[in-house]
């Protein structure tokens, strides 16, 4: 009874830890959900594109094909001569004519005068699609419709994106439209851009990470890169406008060099948008290579010195095989970003119709985005059909590239 | 040209250097390329400068009427620019609605509570999604995100180009990087303050948020600021999505086209040189290339004034 008393604590002492967890609890899953978030994106964004790529659509064709049918057989089976016959049969003389002056028929395979044969004559036209999704749930729902509302129509479930649309060059007609062209250009114009960007970016690079000490002028130089990595790329497009595609027009549209372009691309050609890419690429391309060369250990250059190198003998024997294969991958990850640029590329002036493949750097241009958004941007649905197509041939391309890239780095990553 | 005579051991005990031809033509070369980009940043604001001064040098436009105008409508000689930044602003603000809380949820989880697998395979995801590029984008705008707002809110309300809808998915492709930037913001903060901060009786969500991001603001900060820098300069969605014509006006389910909307529109016809419509996107484009570079200089002071810094 007359023990120690204890004392009452003067401040009351809550235990609310249990709350406190409760309400811990409950963030995480707000926070567990922004990063689903991401997730749902890419899923939605990939299902988006894949469930507009492929679906029933009917076709009606404007002229009969089963009367261009030529001694008794039908004219997806007929060979090269027959369907020039049907050709020149059913088209003005003008207009086959012209049709041979654009590009000979001698040099046109069986396949191209077929592909004429349809665009010309039999002129197929889609009146109705549907997507993926409904194709595949509701698919008699479908077919009974169409029976009912065309029924002379022909039905078909056509996957967009086949090796046809990818032979194919671009057309006017979606039916027969392909991205060949498209592809051919944008393979034309990162060539240029590797060729400009890399050994630029890579000696830039040596000269900021191994020769440049640390004065004003390489501190300006550094941040100078580091801003350039941040400019939209829209500016770029502006900038290649005013230099390559007008200041040095006789360069870019290769009149110096003899070259005569008969489509007048004035300078609004391939090697122009190669070296813009090439300028937007650039900073992207510096700054990874020194992270590359910068992971190489300085006990490797103080060997190369101690034998007796030169410092550029050092560099090269010692510093940039070692650092190669993260040069690579950081190259390879500014290209793909390269190849997914469009704006700068429409500000340019990349042709946007474009039927014949490039020949070559002074050629007039169209890349794989310039094609998307010129699908996009059209109000029918098969043009949007052909755009997701596109998006797929785009974005497998991309994958193959960084795939490539994490391949480099994990196999010839070395650790010190 | 000091730094040169670095990479060589300094003349000592009567050793004379020699002279290599070849050394000194290659690191020429070196600094050459190691210039060039100053020569690119030269060219960008020169000619933009030029054009954009022809443009002020026109009759009837006046820098003043170009920054305060609400009207821009080049064939009645109307040059405000207004009706273009107010669209890019809520372009910006909605990716900024997206991306900044999701970003940084991302972020934290990723940082403070994901397991090194959860990890390993959340972080190639956002990569991914980092890396696809914006014309994509532009398409599921158009395609998705326009469609799904006409259905929740009505036909007649949103229109089929809408700022909105460009300026959501553009929060999409904001958030990765906003998320990547202020994951290492928050990784590099050392474990020492979180387990002072767990010695205290911490729980994991105070930690989290009252010691590691406190600690690591000063690089959440600058992911927040080159995410609006972005989202300024981001076309291809608001090319695709956001519709063509300037349109000064605040409702977010209007078409009204951007700054970089209206160049691509512009320049995409065949636009003869020296006209007023062809000076005219060098002055858009010298505004945006000040305002993103503002942004950027100023996110990079961020980091450097305010970094704490840990031993």
């Amino acid at each position: 009874m007359n023990g120690p008393s204890i004392q009452k604590p003067e401040i009351e002492f809550t235990d609310n830890i249990r709350d406190r967890n409760r309400y811990g609890r409950l963030w995480v899953y707000i926070f567990r959900f922004s990063t689903i978030i991401g997730i749902i994106a890419l899923a939605t964004l990939l299902f988006n594109i894949i469930n507009q790529s492929s679906g029933y659509v009917v076709y009606e064709a404007k002229g009969d094909p089963a009367a261009l049918t030529l001694d008794g057989v039908p004219i997806e089976e007929q060979t090269k001569d027959q369907l020039m016959r049907v050709l020149s049969s059913h088209l003005s003389k003008g207009a086959y004519s012209k049709l041979d002056r654009t590009k000979p028929f001698a040099e046109r395979s069986r396949n191209d005068v077929y592909d004429l044969v349809v665009e010309r004559i039999v002129k197929y036209e889609v009146v109705d699609s549907w997507l993926l999704w409904d194709s595949l749930t509701r698919k008699d729902e479908i077919t009974a419709a169409v029976e009912e509302e065309y029924p002379e129509a022909l039905l078909r479930f056509d996957v967009w994106i086949n090796s046809d649309f990818l032979r194919r060059p671009q057309s006017s007609n979606p039916v027969i439209a392909g991205v060949r062209t498209a592809v051919l250009g944008s393979l034309w114009t990162i060539g240029i851009t590797i060729l400009f960007a890399f050994p630029l970016g890579v000696m830039a690079a040596i000269y900021l990470t191994e020769y440049a000490g640390d004065s004003w002028a390489n501190r300006i130089i550094q941040t100078n890169i580091n801003n350039l990595a941040g400019v939209p790329s829209i500016i770029y497009g502006i900038l290649g406008l005013a230099i390559f595609v007008r200041a040095l027009e006789p360069l870019t549209s290769g009149t110096l060099f003899g070259v005569t372009d008969p489509t007048s691309a004035n300078g609004r050609t391939i090697l122009s948008a190669g070296l813009t890419l090439g300028l937007l690429v650039l900073p992207l391309i510096i700054i990874n290579a020194q992270e590359a060369i910068r992971a190489v250990p300085n006990s490797l250059r103080h060997a190369g010195y101690g034998l007796g190198a030169t410092k550029w003998q050092t560099v090269w024997s010692h510093v940039l095989p070692n650092a190669i294969p993260g040069i690579l991958t950081g190259t390879i990850l500014a290209i793909s970003r390269a190849i997914g640029e469009t704006a700068p590329l429409v500000v340019i002036g990349a042709s946007t119709v474009i039927y014949f493949d490039p020949e070559g750097p002074f050629s007039k241009f169209t890349t794989l985005p310039i094609q998307i958004y010129q699908w996009t941007s059209r109000p029918q649905d098969e043009f949007r059909f052909l755009a997701a197509a596109a998006i797929l041939v785009l974005l497998a391309l991309l994958l193959t590239l960084n795939a490539v890239a994490v391949l480099l780095r994990n196999r010839y990553s070395r650790r010190y | 040209m000091e730094q040169i005579a670095l990479g060589y051991p300094k003349s000592r005990n009567g050793l004379k250097r020699r002279f290599r031809v070849g050394e000194n033509a290659i690191l020429a070369l070196l600094f050459i390329s190691g210039v060039f980009s100053i020569f690119t940043t030269i060219g960008i604001v020169y000619e933009l400068g030029k054009e954009a001064l022809l443009f002020f040098r026109t009759p009837n436009v006046d820098l003043w009427s170009f920054l305060s105008g609400t009207q821009w409508q080049p064939h009645i000689d109307k040059f405000g620019i207004l009706p273009l930044f107010t669209s890019t602003l809520i372009t910006s603000l909605f990716a900024m609605l997206i991306a900044a809380p999701l970003g940084m949820g991302a972020a934290i989880y990723l940082s403070e509570y994901a397991s090194e697998k959860v990890r390993g395979f959340l972080k190639p995801i956002l990569e991914i999604l980092a890396g696809i590029p914006t014309i994509v984008y532009g398409y599921f705008a158009l395609t998705f995100m326009t469609p799904l707002l006409r259905t929740i809110f009505g036909r007649d309300v949103v229109e089929i180009y809408n700022t909105a809808s460009a300026g959501l998915v553009m929060g999409i492709l904001i958030l990765p990087m906003i998320a990547s930037m202020a994951e290492d913001a928050l990784s590099a903060v050392p474990n020492a303050l979180r387990e002072a901060a767990y010695g205290l009786g911490g729980t994991k969500l105070e930690v989290a948020l009252k010691v590691v991001v406190p600690a690591a603001i000063s690089g959440i900060a600058a992911a927040f600021i080159v995410g609006i820098s972005r989202a300024i300069g981001e076309t291809m969605i608001v090319a695709v999505a956001a519709g063509a014509g300037p349109n000064f006006t605040f409702n977010p389910f209007k078409g009204a086209e951007t700054m970089t909307g209206h160049i691509v529109r512009i320049s995409g016809g065949d636009l003869s040189y020296d006209s007023i419509d062809y000076n005219s996107i060098f002055a858009i484009g010298l505004m945006l290339f000040f305002v993103t570079l503002t942004l950027n200089l100023i996110s990079q002071q961020v980091v450097r004034r305010f970094r704490e810094v840990y031993e």
